[in-house]
């Protein structure tokens, strides 16, 4: 599955008891009341545990967490970023 | 007069002798009509909320009527109990002591504790201590998080944010103390008859800063439409002993002191107070800002975090759930003048 389609599949199974109805990419989990501040802890847990990647204090912004477009951008960035350190060390 | 042109800090002062009237008065009202209870049991840790809760008890019914309880543990801060002594002395109450750390231990609350801090801290030994804290918003923190602080014999200050599963274990097993308190709040108030003061002030209540079926069980809470700073103000009135009107507000939870503007209000109480005011009343951010000497943005992010906490929480706040309502809650309902009724 593309990374956008398991993050979806993570945030309709733990957040909407598996009915994805009018949840789009765009959506703000905030504002649309998706996921909560607490709900936004578990999903950051997820993140870091399932793409092994490491979330700083000041990458936890709205711009990065707030919708499934979102996420799946700043993973991929977060992703980028690894292989590009990790080609760049001998 | 226009509340957005002429908003500061006096939009909070009250007239402390009204307002003790006012809320004397209801409490004796309610008490014959609703609880038909024949005192008050009032759990006191020192702070200035209990300590204010049972001054009021007192004025409504009376030092005979009401009963204070001091429920220290292993990790209370040790002016607790002396602040709690000298509010007892001053209003005249009756005081029962309950150590709940036999209790805790019983229900195994410091082993989970300690397993659960060992989930980010392996090296978290006996002798050590620990706080929650929570991200600052006004430094950026757009998103809330928590960090676990802990101090070892080094005297060290260590700190990691809190990954999901060991903040709801930490979390869950701190709940078992307020809902031990509150256990015992209501056995003495079944044995005596009475009927339990909750203590939350306007800040606790409205943004959900209690612990469902612990502090926030309770037959009235007095204090819940004031602000904080209001509750100061009625605490000079009555007397309430300068010591525990000066001690910093703490949750006294955690064995490492931990102030409330660390877990859980992003910003001190006072600000907090106008804040939730101003957006109460609509005053726009940019006046809030200027009249407290703040940033327009940081008054927005308080202003959200507010939201927030209040849609966070708001299950705190509800009653058990029923699939329909029954008979005697359906008449109840239309028989409410809310709801274009007639009052029962």
């Amino acid at each position: 599955m593309s990374l956008q389609g398991d993050i979806r599949g993570f945030i309709v199974e733990n957040f909407l008891f598996g009915e994805e109805a009018g949840l789009q990419d765009d959506s703000s989990f905030l504002e649309e009341g998706i996921v909560d501040s607490t709900g936004i802890m578990q999903l950051v847990s997820f993140l870091q545990e399932q793409y092994r990647i490491a979330i700083e204090d000041e990458e936890l912004i709205p711009d990065n967490l707030d919708s499934i477009r979102k996420i799946t951008s700043f993973i991929e960035e977060k992703q980028h970023s690894l292989v590009v350190g990790s080609a760049g060390t001998k | 007069m226009d509340i957005t042109t002429t908003f500061s800090e006096a939009v909070l002062r009250l007239d402390p002798e009204r307002e003790t009237e006012r809320i004397c008065s209801r409490i004796r009202e309610l008490m014959l009509t609703q609880m038909k209870r024949r005192g008050i049991v009032v759990g006191l840790s020192g702070g200035i909320d209990s300590s204010v809760t049972a001054a009021l008890a007192v004025r409504a019914l009376g030092k005979e009527r009401v009963l204070g309880l001091e429920m220290p543990e292993r990790h209370s801060a040790e002016e607790s109990l002396q602040l709690s002594g000298m509010l007892a002395e001053s209003i005249g109450i009756e005081t029962v002591r309950e150590e709940i750390s036999g209790i805790l231990d019983s229900v195994g609350f410091y082993r989970r504790y300690d397993n659960a801090v060992r989930m980010v801290f392996p090296e978290y030994a006996d002798g050590w201590k620990s706080k929650i804290t929570i991200s600052d918003i006004m430094h950026g923190a757009e998103l809330t998080s928590f960090y676990l602080v802990v101090q070892g014999p080094d005297a060290v200050l260590n700190r990691k944010r809190l990954p999901f599963k060991p903040y709801l274990e930490i979390v869950a097993a701190t709940n078992f103390k307020q809902r031990i308190r509150k256990m015992l709040e209501y056995y003495h108030a079944d044995r005596l008859h009475y009927a339990v003061a909750g203590t939350p002030n306007r800040l606790e209540y409205d943004q959900g800063f209690f612990v469902k079926l612990g502090d926030g069980a309770a037959d009235l809470k007095p204090i819940a439409h004031l602000y904080k700073s209001q509750v100061y103000q009625l605490a000079a009135y009555l007397g309430v002993p300068e010591e525990i009107r000066k001690r910093q507000p703490t949750t006294d939870t955690y064995s490492l002191a931990q102030g409330q503007d660390e877990f859980y209000f992003s910003v001190p109480y006072q600000t907090m107070d106008l804040c939730l005011y101003a957006k109460n009343a609509g005053v726009p951010a940019d006046t809030v800002a200027a009249a407290l000497g703040l940033k327009q943005n940081q008054v927005e992010l308080v202003f959200k975090d507010i939201d927030v906490k209040r849609n966070t929480t708001r299950y705190l706040h509800l009653p058990p759930l029923l699939v329909e309502e029954i008979d005697w809650q359906r008449a109840a309902r239309q028989l409410d003048p809310k709801n274009g009724g007639m009052q029962l």
